[in-house]
């Protein structure tokens, strides 16, 4: 694994590929028109949704071992397969495929890009029905809720009634939380991953000077810069970057790249990008706007904000999960300060208090927040022991 | 589960986690606090149909526990009891443990807050064998139940049989049971006087309750 791959899921060196060159898994979308509308936590609604998703594995014919597999905020669907906007491979192909944790030789695994998004399911860049233009900042703000509707929508489409597990890290264990705590009796087990019940005022304000320099960027054009044909790239990249430190960790910051010089043997005493995390930063902002439309960041890191599960039940976590028979497996990374364990273990507190099935882990990294994408043997482990176990609790053939 | 009256936990023969299990009703809910590799709590899920919880600190242990199919949360006895609401167990058990935490008072006063009834087992340091030994060898003990050096043991807050009943006086705890096992794990007799099983028992299990005159 190169350096940048280390803390760069995407970034594996490979040449991006264009679109149109896709593999043979791609392509499945589920459209849902104004019969089954997606009424919105904003008050709005949409009458026309389109969701993109991937699945990996196969349904058994008692429909019961699926897992929905809920991605971050720059996530895709392509849990486990190459991404054929990037040509990158499987944002959690460590976790997810054949003998993986998350054994598609088992599992039948379901991902889908969330509303809101940018990967073909429907979101800012998409054509609004009523006016035949992107929808830009028309489309109604979108909460982790609204996610997960569209989500439950989509599995009554594939007939799928109960899933067995839900798995997702940081937004995708929100999405997590919020299907345990909306649909219960549809949820057998479920992972959430570096994650927490609601967003710190901490994350708030980091997701606010990333909206601020996309908006700030002239391009942006009040969000219609797809008719003007332009694309607030340089607003975008310094969202990325900004954001791209809270991901890591300190230790891991200096570990990698120290002081170190880039390409040169002194300081220029100018503004050029003298260190290596300065130059590691730039190519992460500039390869990211490649593949990300910036509304939908801004709506991405919108829905992050609003979350706060237990406001939405009187001010008590706990009674989220009240009567809960689902089985629960909470991880945190000892380096990760954008969602630190003690926000983890707010979660798993409230889910004692009220007598719910939860087990929970703190994984030793200094990887930060990211390590939940990256090689961690003892998150692999944990994982496929809590899932095995799980599974014969379910009476799933092993 | 071993032939001779113990569990195996750690690799180690637990003959008081026989003894605790004896102690829980069928079908109730347990917290077991430093459950290590979930033995007992394995054991009371099976015998006693339990509902089953655990903490322990190390990450092996609760990974050995998730795997096996028990809900564990990684965790520290010390700090992490304020997180479990009143009575939300039927029993909370410290099996070994008691001796090793930082604050023993404060975690039985949290259990008995936590459990409706709490079993407590722990190495009674009132054994003859552990008196001679620092009494008359003039070195702390090290015995096949305790088996580590001073330097090197978890074990930071011995009592004897006697000194716990007394805590459990003062915290307004009251014994409902009370064992003392040998190291084979023979029980010594029921009947017999605080003074006689502070001297042979080699480990204690007791069953308590929240005093009448304490909330």
């Amino acid at each position: 694994m190169t350096e940048t791959r280390d803390s760069d899921p995407y970034d594996d060196g490979a040449p991006p590929r264009s679109v149109g060159e896709v593999d043979e898994l791609s392509g499945q979308v589920a459209s849902f028109g104004p019969d089954t509308p997606l009424a919105l936590d904003s008050g709005g609604r949409l009458d026309h949704l389109e969701i993109a998703y991937q699945t990996y594995g196969e349904l058994n014919p008692e429909r019961s071992n699926a897992i929905l597999i809920c991605h971050a905020l720059t996530g895709d669907q392509y849990v486990a397969s190459v991404n054929p906007e990037t040509g990158k491979t499987g944002w959690w192909s460590l976790m997810v495929g054949p003998g993986k944790a998350i054994d598609t030789e088992r599992f039948f695994v379901i991902c889908s890009n969330v509303v809101g998004g940018c990967m073909g399911t429907t979101g800012p860049a998409s054509i609004n029905p009523a006016s035949g233009k992107p929808y830009g900042l028309d489309l109604p703000v979108i909460t982790v809720h609204d996610m997960v509707r569209a989500q439950a929508m989509l599995l009554d489409h594939l007939g799928i009634d109960s899933l067995f597990s839900v798995a997702g890290g940081s937004l995708g264990g929100m999405q997590v939380l919020q299907w345990a705590a909306s649909y219960p009796e549809r949820v057998f087990s479920a992972l959430p991953i570096a994650t927490g019940a609601r967003h710190s005022s901490q994350n708030i304000a980091f997701h606010e000077v990333g909206r601020q320099a996309v908006m700030a960027d002239p391009n942006w054009r009040g969000g219609r810069y797809i008719e003007a044909g332009v694309s607030p790239r340089k607003g975008l990249a310094v969202a990325r970057m900004a954001a791209h430190i809270t991901y890591l960790s300190d230790g891991a910051l200096h570990r990698k790249f120290g002081r170190n010089l880039q390409d040169r043997d002194e300081l220029t005493f100018g503004f050029d990008a003298d260190f290596q995390i300065e130059s590691y930063l730039r190519h992460q902002g500039f390869t990211f706007v490649d593949r990300f439309d910036a509304n939908s960041y801004l709506y991405m890191t919108r829905a992050m904000d609003y979350f706060d599960l237990a406001d939405a039940h009187g001010g008590r976590l706990a009674d989220a999960f009240v009567g809960s028979r689902t089985r629960f497996c909470v991880a945190s990374f000892t380096s990760d300060w954008l969602f630190p364990t003690i926000e983890n273990k707010s979660v798993v507190r409230a889910l004692n208090a009220a007598g719910a099935s939860v087990s929970f882990v703190e994984i030793g990294t200094d990887r930060g927040h990211d390590a939940f994408l990256l090689d961690e043997p003892e998150l692999f482990g944990t994982i496929r022991g809590f899932l095995s176990a799980a599974a014969v609790a379910r009476g799933l053939k092993p | 589960m071993k032939s001779d009256g113990g569990v195996l936990v750690n690799g180690a023969n637990r003959v008081d986690l026989v003894a605790i299990s004896e102690l829980v009703n069928q079908g109730s809910r347990v917290l077991d606090i430093g459950c290590g590799d979930g033995g007992l709590l394995a054991l009371l899920e099976a015998t006693r149909r339990v509902d089953g919880r655990g903490i322990e600190i190390s990450q092996r242990g609760v990974n050995e526990c998730v795997a096996r199919g028990l809900s564990v949360v990684q965790g520290d006895a010390d700090t992490d009891l304020a997180d479990y609401p009143d009575d939300g167990f039927d029993y909370v058990i410290l099996s070994q443990t008691l001796q090793a935490t930082h604050r023993p008072r404060h975690v039985l006063e949290e259990m008995l807050r936590i459990g409706r009834k709490v079993i407590v087992s722990f190495p009674n340091f009132g054994h003859w064998r552990v008196r001679i030994l620092l009494g008359l060898g003039g070195r702390m003990p090290v015995t096949r139940s305790l088996p580590m050096a001073w330097y090197e043991t978890p074990n930071i807050h011995f009592c004897t049989i006697r000194d716990f009943v007394e805590l459990c006086d003062e915290i307004g705890a009251s014994v409902e049971k009370s064992i003392a096992l040998g190291r084979t794990g023979e029980r010594n007799a029921f009947s017999a006087p605080l003074w006689f099983w502070n001297l042979f028992g080699q480990q204690a299990v007791f069953l308590l309750t929240r005093g009448l005159d304490k909330p």
